[in-house]
């Protein structure tokens, strides 16, 4: 079992880069791994509680049908992936980010931290990688 | 002998600054083990026939690379259809290698 | 205790509403926190070592805007020693000559980057 530390920037709906960085974390959790995940700047909205789906009318669906994902959804369902597979998956959102963003409302499990956080988190760790943004 | 992961996530046709990755993986090369994953939009220059000199230039150094499965399904560019040197690979690679201490680089 | 390598491709991004970069912010805060850290200036992000950066004067509406402060933020990287490199051949490129400089700032070839990568323990892409 290791230890990885990802630092992630980008905000929902913005970047490729979202997506990878969950399959990321997925997979670490998958294997095993404890995971450390620092959202800084626009990746802090990530674990935003007030996301909300729609439908969508060019593709002709409904709200089930399209069954949009909020990443909400996709931090709460791993903080319960890692519980499964009895490894710890933190998720540390920038204090200030959090507060310039106005995204206090986070999805329960999400905490938060500063930098010297992310510094701590990755000085326990086996590999970190930093996914910076445009 | 270290180990670095350097991820690839855009195309050379999005930015002008992909060169100095490639490069980069070729001098990291020398100095110890290089995995060079494309993933994103990074996968299009592992098209056989794509026109990327940069990527060419490190197929066959001692650099290993492999494109992310994914990211080529998404874009309908199936295993058969990568050049020659390139490997279709899960994101566990990038997991194991985080795992197991590679210095990882992401452009 | 790990040596990172803070390297920053990425400029002017979101300087204005931050009022600083966030790369070289973290960065700094890092070592104020007690980490080991370097930062190399890359792409266009050797701009940040030049002198006479100026982003004051926007106003929306009735709001000003008081802007970063590059200059005072190299000026306190460097006060702080953490090493502050840019890549020479970014800086030539762009027309950026020496003089421009802001002191402190040390150039590296495009060429010794591996190098300082394999003298870090870790690395953060910016």
């Amino acid at each position: 079992m290791a230890t990885i530390t990802i630092g992630i920037m980008d905000p929902p709906y913005e970047s490729a880069n979202t997506p990878t960085a969950f399959r990321l974390v997925e997979a670490a959790i998958r294997k095993g791994h404890n995971v450390n995940v620092f959202c800084y700047e626009g990746a802090t909205a990530l674990g935003f509680a007030g996301q909300k789906p729609h439908a969508n009318a060019v593709h002709g669906l409904s709200l089930e049908e399209e069954d949009h994902p909020n990443p909400k959804e996709w931090v709460k369902s791993l903080l319960t992936f890692a519980g499964e597979k009895k490894v710890k998956l933190v998720w540390c959102n920038c204090g200030m980010c959090v507060d310039e963003r106005g995204v206090e409302n986070q999805v329960e499990g999400v905490c938060r931290g500063s930098p010297v956080d992310a510094w701590k988190y990755s000085e326990a760790s086996d590999g970190v990688l930093l996914i910076g943004t445009e | 002998m270290s180990r670095y992961i350097l991820i690839q996530s855009k195309s050379p046709w999005e930015s002008g600054d992909v060169g100095h990755f490639y490069a980069l993986a070729r001098e990291l090369g020398d100095r110890g083990e290089v995995t060079f994953f494309l993933v994103q939009n990074g996968v299009m220059a592992a098209r056989t026939g794509a026109s990327d000199a940069g990527l060419d230039g490190i197929l066959g150094a001692k650099v290993r690379v492999l494109a992310d499965d994914f990211s080529l399904r998404e874009r309908g560019i199936d295993a058969g259809s990568l050049k020659k040197g390139v490997g279709s690979g899960a994101i566990d690679e990038v997991v194991d290698l985080l795992a197991g201490g590679a210095k990882a680089l992401w452009h | 205790m790990a040596k990172y390598l803070s390297i920053i491709d990425s400029s002017y991004r979101a300087t204005i509403e931050e009022q600083d970069d966030t790369a070289v912010w973290f960065t700094h805060a890092m070592k104020n926190g007690g980490a080991d850290v370097s930062i190399l200036l890359r792409g266009d992000a050797v701009n940040y070592a030049v002198s006479g950066q100026d982003a004051k004067g926007l106003r929306f509406g009735s709001r000003t805007v008081k802007g970063p402060d590059m200059v005072r933020d190299i000026q306190a990287v460097i006060a702080k020693k953490i090493p502050l490199y840019a890549v020479a051949d970014d800086l030539a490129e762009r027309g950026i000559p020496a003089s421009r400089l802001i002191p402190g700032v040390e150039q590296v070839q495009r060429s010794a980057i591996a190098r300082l990568i394999e003298t870090h323990d870790r690395v953060l892409s910016w």
